[in-house]
């Protein structure tokens, strides 16, 4: 058999089957004979040392093989030698770029998950501060002469810098709300006859009557301001904020 | 008995790592977004009641992504 791999590889180190040195008499002096390194491994097929020599595997297949995305590729997969002089010198191993920035970018999403608790923390802290804050006090707001059926007045409760409206409707009944709109604080416009209250600035519409939200972006329903009317005098007693 | 050697995951299997622990981490961080929203609608509307679960939810969103993270950077 010509091509036998055992047969090659027994004519290569020059080893004879019968025992008998090959080469010609005197050709051994000074040096190792092939019989001489032939013997360092072990001539049985099923040596371990002869992995890859006997044709069963070759030899290559135990060099470590590299991963095709382990090999720095250009964005416009050209070789790197076509590549500008200056992606030569500062090449930038892509696949490990991507790896590296969706990292960072899991990083940066906790973070921002550590400022969401940080707000749901402040919230939390504001709520136990509010509990402890005393209820706001009864004020006198206006006369009831000087709010007719149909109109509207301004006011400001419970402190100076909350401003209110208070409006008469036709049949006499009063209503008293924030003027700040739920959605950017905008102030509202009280329109009697169409029964609602417009904010102007992303047309926002609450129900006159209720003070309900509906219509544009406004995500609650305008505080309620509740009042007492004691002879000539209206006052203010409460804030009612709803959600619904 | 020998020691188990350690498997050492290809680029490709880590970067498919990655991305899938990105997508969860996402979800949870916008989960966390809409529970603030709706807790800070609700506080505003003096709603009290969701605050400290809402706190208590986040937080526990928050340790979900921060063991994932670790998890990522010892790959």
């Amino acid at each position: 058999m010509a091509d036998d791999p055992q047969t090659r590889f027994e004519q290569d180190r020059a080893i004879d089957p019968t025992g008998e040195d090959p080469r010609p008499a005197g050709t051994a002096v000074g040096g190792p004979t092939p019989r001489d390194s032939a013997s360092l491994i072990d001539p049985r097929l099923d040596s371990p040392a002869r992995e890859g020599l006997t044709g069963t595997a070759r030899a290559g297949v135990y060099e470590p093989t590299r991963e095709p995305e382990d090999v720095t590729i250009a964005p416009d997969h050209r070789p790197m030698d076509e590549q500008p002089r200056w992606r030569q010198d500062f090449a930038i191993d892509w696949p490990e770029d991507h790896f590296v920035a969706r990292r960072d970018f899991a990083k940066f999403l906790v973070l921002t998950s550590g400022a969401f608790v940080a707000g749901q923390a402040w919230i939390a802290a504001k709520s136990l501060l509010r509990d402890r804050r005393p209820p706001p006090g009864r004020k006198r707001i206006a006369s009831l002469a000087a709010v007719p059926p149909g109109s509207a007045t301004m006011f400001a409760y419970p402190g100076e810098h909350d401003p209110c409206l208070l409006i008469r409707l036709r049949d006499g009944k009063l209503l008293a709300y924030s003027q700040k709109c739920t959605h950017l604080s905008c102030a509202v416009v009280p329109k009697i006859d169409q029964g609602i209250l417009h904010c102007p600035c992303h047309e926002g519409v609450f129900e006159l009557a209720t003070g309900r939200n509906i219509a544009g972006p406004p995500p609650r329903p305008l505080p309620v301001i509740e009042l007492e009317v004691a002879g000539d005098d209206v006052y203010a007693i409460g804030v009612l904020e709803r959600t619904t | 008995m020998t020691a188990k050697p350690q498997r050492q995951s290809t680029r490709a299997q880590r970067t498919t790592v990655v991305y899938g622990v990105v997508c969860f981490v996402l979800i949870l961080v916008v989960a966390q977004l809409w529970l603030l929203t709706a807790t800070m609608n609700a506080w505003l509307g003096d709603d009290d009641a969701v605050v400290w679960p809402a706190l208590g939810a986040s937080a526990a969103c928050l340790g979900l992504n921060l063991g994932l993270l670790r998890y990522l950077l010892r790959k």
